[in-house]
């Protein structure tokens, strides 16, 4: 690699989407390959730190502390619950409290009880690891630009993205006619309750939002879009069951792979399977496709680090549970101090590696978004 | 490039063609301007140049359109889209992206060009419309003149040989009208293309135009250079109209000709008496001090000190955003108003607007707003005008006769959206102007209306103010203003820049005098008042 690739490397770019959610995702597995606090801790800490060096000034970008407030209610959640309704687990108790007696037809469930150290400890385990979990795919949405994830998807998938983009811009567009017409029928103070009221709304929008959707149709067909023929109807089965199979194949890996008490055979070979049954659908959809792409995200060497950090850090707590299974999941019977092993350490610190080699992002200039903030 | 021969054009479930055995030829490189009232069929027409008629519009067309070699009838619109490219009139409508930079795009993808195409017309389109500095914006943010280059733009990229434009300058302020003209200017002078465009303010497009087509509204068209059809033309811009007047052979058709022209006109001019200033008479009714109005951190108006008098018809000028309908709805009293007072005169005593309840407030101000259709909802006009009794307390019947005197001749079972622009305008009126409000406001009432419906327009505003109503029009056109207006009051960023008679605000502005006025200078400002002035009948 000479100097000026890395300097290229280096310029400020938005990095292609799909390496955000690859490096997520396998934050997010290797997480729920844990219930060790030090390790989630670590995790979140690396999600976030990569989040606040590497997210873009974008609405999106903004609403990452969202998703670490969610995470804070659901480690609460998961504690109180334990509290409420698990306290007949046998421990070191805490707190010790009366069970308060329910009827038998809600047998199996008991109100409070004593509070144990155990409990508490596990609600709080259990509640941090989805916590983080979820902190990881708002770290992707933080990062990812969702539109530009839209315009990557393979060629087979072009109209979907295209639906979406243009559903989205409705929605803005229905407020403001529904805000329109709301104060013009203040202007003509008209009365007769509250069905007249609705009627009186819902017909203006709706003409609007049909006339506009007429006008966008046409606006589409004069400028090309399903240029490119139909596929002949037997193509059409053909791709669709490929790809139908392949994410079906996909979704069962997927739980199986996470699922640990899910049979071997469904976690490796089955994914493997669908990913190659619905890549082959995808292309075979995407080879009659003659569109071409702006400007299309490039996988270049930042994004390829960013994806093997993400799923180097999954591998890694994956070994670590099948060959230490108490580093990675701290006993509770007996209590004990969790343990601090350097291999799943050194695991999770290497998903910190896209704050060094993500480029940084692209800044609207300050014009921009202030106009932005006007149209608000 | 374009040939249409023997071409009619039925609608679905209508006897009457709305074309009827047009024949037109287009060369290469031309600038065709298509007029005629709303409802001829212009849009008809252009819409048979890339297919959208019949292929998307339904109905039965005949004979042959012919674009670039290739038939219209044996191509949908989508395979014709490099050849043609259409732009609406509402160019947010057809927005299918939402950066300026990916709508440029958007249509090449479709084409399937390579990516390196793309990346290079995409900067060249950027800087032949001089947008390059809004490339990542967001769509909706953009101004509408900014929204309506980038629509242009947007078809330009595919390279097409011929432009088609369905008005696109009706809803720009002056400025920025100019600016859309100058860039099809270009298109036309520097790269060969063809464009065709429909336009209702032709006064702006004349000068350009290699071609006029008139669409004469009974299936027929009048095609010829803009001279020869402005000759025989009932509709003609001022300049033309003053051009007949002063008896100029050729006509002139650009401010430049006619000033060359006007020297005996001036002359003569000169000794007669300058028009007379109607002096403001009639009664203070409202009067606003410092009103302010903002939209969250953006402030809309700034301190405007504003008073109205019964019996006068003000403008409300200013480009897009500056301040012009917030304004009205604040004076209105539904609209924000974050500081100031506004006082209507009733009976003697003074109130607020905005204190009342919307029942009480429309009688005092009425508003027609911006979307005046947003205020119908019925699915006759005469639901509608009893509705509109009911709503203000009048006696049954009222609605509906002012509305005979406003539009007479409209049907009562039609539906409003079935109404011609003019009409529908007229019914709006009719409802507001039922709760016999001594103020009206009125938000760009003029859009979409062409010369005579505006014409019609124009009295029936003299006429409601002389009854001793005051009126306030907010407008981009400066031909109504010089024709309605008393006062003029323009806007800039929230605030007045300048007020005054409209003879003072209009006449020595670049931006807002009229063809009458850059001609013959100052004072005047209409054909009627230069015609009454040498004694000839317009």
């Amino acid at each position: 690699m000479t100097g000026a690739t890395v300097r290229r490397a280096g310029l400020p770019r938005d990095l292609h989407p799909g390496a955000w959610w690859l490096w997520a995702l396998g934050l997010a597995t290797a997480a729920s390959r844990t219930t060790n606090p030090w390790l989630l801790l670590l995790i979140l800490t690396v999600a976030c730190h990569v989040v606040v060096v590497r997210r873009s000034d974008a609405p999106w970008a903004m609403a990452f502390r969202l998703y670490l407030y969610l995470g804070l209610a659901i480690v609460l959640l998961r504690v109180a619950f334990r509290v409420l309704l698990g306290g007949d687990t046998a421990g070191t108790v805490l707190v010790p409290l009366p069970t308060v007696p329910l009827p038998d037809w809600v047998a199996g469930i008991q109100l409070l009880g004593d509070v144990t150290a155990e409990a508490v400890l596990a609600g709080l385990y259990d509640g941090l690891r989805l916590a983080t979990m979820v902190v990881c795919l708002g770290a992707a949405n933080a990062l990812a630009n969702p539109k530009r994830l839209l315009a990557s998807m393979p060629g087979a998938l072009y109209e979907v993205g295209t639906a979406v983009v243009v559903a989205l811009s409705v929605f803005p567009q229905l407020a403001e006619s529904v805000q329109r017409v709301r104060r013009a029928r203040r202007l003509r103070a008209s009365g007769g309750g509250r069905v007249n009221a609705v009627r009186t709304i819902v017909v203006p929008v709706l003409e609007d939002a049909f006339d506009r959707s007429l006008q966008l149709a046409a606006s589409m067909d004069s400028r090309g879009y399903g240029r490119a023929g139909a596929a002949p109807r037997r193509d059409r089965a053909v791709t669709g069951t490929l790809m139908v199979t392949g994410l079906l194949g996909v979704c069962v890996g997927v739980y199986a792979t996470l699922d640990g008490t899910a049979p071997r055979v469904l976690a490796g070979p089955v994914l493997a399977v669908g990913l190659v049954v619905a890549a082959v659908g995808f292309v075979v959809a995407g080879r009659r496709v003659e569109r071409t792409r702006y400007r299309p995200d490039r996988w270049r060497l930042p994004e390829l680090l960013v994806v093997a950090s993400g799923v180097g850090t999954a591998v890694v707590l994956f070994l670590t549970s099948s060959f230490d299974p108490q580093d990675v999941y701290p006993s509770l019977t007996p209590l004990t101090w969790p343990p601090v092993a350097t291999l799943p350490l050194v695991g999770v610190l290497l998903g910190v590696l896209p704050s060094f080699v993500a480029p940084p992002p692209l800044r609207t200039p300050a014009s921009g978004s202030r106009a932005t903030e006007a149209v608000r | 490039m374009i040939r249409l021969v023997d071409v009619s054009f039925w609608y679905a479930d209508t006897d009457v063609p709305t074309l009827d055995g047009v024949g037109l030829t287009i060369d290469e490189g031309e600038l065709v301007l298509v007029v005629g009232r709303t409802g001829s069929g212009k849009s008809t027409l252009l819409g048979t140049l890339n297919g959208l008629v019949p292929h998307f519009s339904g109905g039965h067309l005949q004979g042959r359109v012919t674009v670039d070699g290739v038939s219209t009838a044996e191509r949908p619109p989508r395979e014709l889209a490099h050849v043609v490219g259409v732009v609406g009139q509402d160019p947010l409508a057809g927005f299918v992206t939402d950066t300026v930079e990916e709508e440029l795009a958007y249509g090449m993808e479709q084409l399937g060009l390579r990516p390196d195409v793309m990346r290079r017309r995409v900067e060249e389109t950027l800087d032949l419309l001089g947008i390059a500095d809004l490339r990542g914006r967001p769509l909706r943010t953009l101004s509408g003149g900014q929204q309506q280059r980038v629509a242009i733009g947007s078809v330009l990229t595919m390279h097409p040989r011929v432009v088609v434009l369905d008005e696109p300058t009706s809803a720009l302020d002056p400025t920025a009208a100019e600016d859309v003209l100058a860039t099809l200017k270009r298109l036309v002078d520097d790269l060969g293309t063809t464009v065709v465009l429909a336009e209702h303010r032709m006064e702006r497009v004349v000068p350009f135009a290699d071609t006029m087509v008139v669409v004469r509204g009974d299936g027929g068209v009048d095609v010829g250079p803009p001279t020869d059809v402005l000759r025989r033309s009932e509709i003609a811009p001022p300049l033309v109209e003053l051009g007949r007047v002063a008896g100029w052979d050729p006509l002139p058709l650009s401010v430049r000709d006619a000033r060359r022209a006007a020297g005996p006109l001036r002359d003569r001019l000169a000794t007669t008496p300058a028009p007379s200033v109607p002096e403001l008479r009639g009664a203070e009714v409202l009067s606003a001090r410092g009103v302010v109005v903002r939209h969250g951190a953006t402030v809309a108006v700034r301190g405007v000190d504003l008073d109205l008098r019964r019996g006068e018809v003000v403008a409300l000028m200013g480009r897009n955003g500056s301040g012009k309908s917030s304004l009205l709805w604040a004076l209105q009293g539904s609209g924000a108003r974050q500081g100031g007072t506004v006082a209507v005169d009733d009976a003697g005593q003074q109130v607020d607007p905005k204190r009342l309840g919307p029942r009480a407030a429309r009688r005092h101000v009425g508003l027609v707003p911006q979307t005046a259709s947003d205020l119908l909802y019925l699915e006759t006009v005469d639901a509608e005008c009893a509705a509109g009794d009911e709503e203000s307390g009048a006696p049954a019947g009222s609605c509906r006769a002012l509305l005979d005197r406003l539009a007479p001749g409209v049907v009562g079972d039609r539906h409003p959206r079935d109404l011609s622009e003019g009409q529908r305008l007229a019914l709006v009126l009719s409802v507001q102007l039922c709760a016999a409000p001594p103020v009206l406001l009125l938000d760009e009432p003029t859009r979409g209306l062409d010369y005579d419906a505006k014409r019609v327009f124009a009295r029936t505003v003299r006429t409601l103010a002389d009854e001793g109503r005051a009126i306030v029009v907010a407008t981009h056109d400066v031909e109504l203003v010089a024709v309605t207006a008393d006062r003029a009051v323009v806007l800039a960023e929230g605030e007045v820049v300048s007020a005054g008679a409209t003879r003072d605000v209009l006449a020595g502005s670049p931006a807002f005098a009229p063809q009458v006025a850059k001609v013959l200078g100052e004072p005047w400002l209409t054909v009627d008042e230069v015609a009454a002035a040498v004694g000839a009948v317009p």
